[in-house]
């Protein structure tokens, strides 16, 4: 049944690109029936014969083009988005990166198979020219596939970056003029730079006079850390709010001590409690205990 | 510095500062992109204002200044060391966060310079300590 070749002479590109578009339906069929689409296309065959169909048609405008080892040629730009679905989804299902890379090289024998019965009667040399140029278009294939894969990966990590410098600094208003930040996780320069500008555009917000910086969550102190507490402490001063530190654990105290670190004449408490209660002291507002007569105040704790 | 057309770029550039007194205290407003040849004449002016008046606190209102460089940062920190020479103290009022940002990272932490948040806020600080003052905890910084 297949029609031999008519122009046996044309160059190994140009035949590639006559072979894809002549037999578009069969290699989307056998792709079809191949692990990569199957697991991908569950629900029909012929959403997995459609997406096979795409995929040719990519190549043949690639082949077209002329471009057999360009993964960025033009005709891959339509069919990126799908590929990189297809190679998310196995990714997912728990594929590594090389079972991936394997079951996408999977798809160039059933074509070759197709390609050489197309060509029974060319000379040898055109054919092993062919058969060349094709496994160099499904290489590049590959190649596009794992780009697009990776690209995906490293966007999702960037977001998730950018969620957890979120999520782990938010600025908590305590009292009137009182705002606590409870840092959590280690301080690098990006986060303690995030730090900073929240909490300083918190306290404009709230016009606090008092910010407590809570390093409970914090596991290490080192000479960076503390230079960057510093910093936090001395904007905050200049915009006219006074910065307490509070959460230094004992053996974090005992390291800082160790390292020789001096954080100056910044206010620091053990807990966040004692920072409260010392604000709210400068601040002149006593917490009164109820039971205690009316007059006893036990929040302000003294300096 | 094109002192032909003064206020052409927008904002005026050049030229004084107002220092408006207010019983003991004197209030200063910064506004927009500050000439350096305006904020020196601010400082001389300053100086000599304290000196006729004989007032006790300098307020000066950063809250319009967007950019502030080592420049300006310097003679912020030079008022306030002339004006304790002459038994007043300076508060610096409304400073943007990003303004404050840049002076930490340029090393200008000011110390010796008190600071608010807003200029009611300073004005109760100067009302508060007389000038022989127990605020010794932010002279302390001078190291």
């Amino acid at each position: 049944m297949p029609e031999q070749a008519e122009s046996t002479a044309g160059s190994p590109t140009l035949e590639i690109k006559d072979f894809l578009r002549r037999r578009r339906e069969q290699i989307a069929q056998r792709w079809a029936d191949e692990p990569l689409f199957r697991a991908v296309f569950t629900v029909s065959r012929d959403e997995a014969v459609e997406a096979g169909k795409a995929v040719v048609d990519a190549l043949a405008q690639v082949a077209d083009a002329a471009r057999l080892e360009d993964p960025d040629a033009a005709g891959f730009t339509e069919v990126r988005e799908q590929l990189a679905r297809m190679g998310t989804a196995r990714s997912r299902a728990g594929l590594s990166t090389a079972q991936v890379s394997g079951e996408l090289a999977a798809l160039r024998p059933p074509v070759e198979n197709l390609l050489l019965a197309d060509l029974p009667d060319a000379p040898a040399e055109h054919t092993r020219a062919c058969v060349t140029a094709l496994s160099v278009l499904m290489g590049t294939l590959r190649v596009v596939v794992m780009q697009t894969a990776l690209s995906e990966g490293q966007a999702l990590i960037d977001r998730q970056r950018l969620q957890l410098l979120e999520v782990a600094t938010p600025v908590i208003k305590l009292w009137d003029g009182i705002v606590a930040v409870p840092l959590i996780g280690t301080l690098d320069s990006a986060r303690s730079q995030v730090v900073m500008e929240t909490l300083l555009e918190s306290i404009v917000e709230q016009q606090a006079r008092y910010a407590i910086l809570d390093i409970t969550g914090v596991p290490t102190v080192d000479s960076l850390v503390a230079q960057h507490l510093m910093k936090t402490v001395a904007a905050a001063r200049l915009m006219g709010a006074e910065c307490i530190v509070s959460g230094i654990r004992p053996a974090i105290a005992q390291t800082m001590v160790h390292l020789g670190l001096d954080l100056g004449t910044v206010v620091t408490r053990a807990s966040l409690a004692d920072a409260l209660g010392y604000v709210l002291h400068q601040l002149g507002v006593g917490i009164v205990t109820p039971g205690a007569n009316g007059t006893g105040t036990s929040g302000a704790v003294a300096r | 510095m094109s002192q032909a057309f003064p206020g052409a770029h927008g904002a005026p550039v050049t030229g004084h500062v107002p220092v408006l007194r207010l019983g003991e205290v004197l209030l200063v407003t910064l506004q927009g992109d500050l000439h350096d040849s305006t904020a020196q004449q601010l400082q001389e002016d300053l100086a000599e204002t304290i000196v006729h008046s004989g007032a006790t606190g300098v307020v000066i209102d950063v809250s319009g200044v967007e950019i502030v460089d080592s420049f300006l940062g310097r003679i912020l920190a030079e008022i306030a060391g002339q004006t304790g020479l002459l038994a007043a103290r300076t508060v610096l009022v409304g400073m943007r966060p990003a303004v404050a940002i840049t002076l930490v990272e340029l090393g200008l932490t000011l110390p010796g310079v008190h600071t608010a948040l807003s200029t009611e806020v300073a004005m109760e600080l100067l009302r508060q300590q007389a000038p022989s003052s127990r605020f010794g905890g932010l002279r302390q910084e001078r190291l």
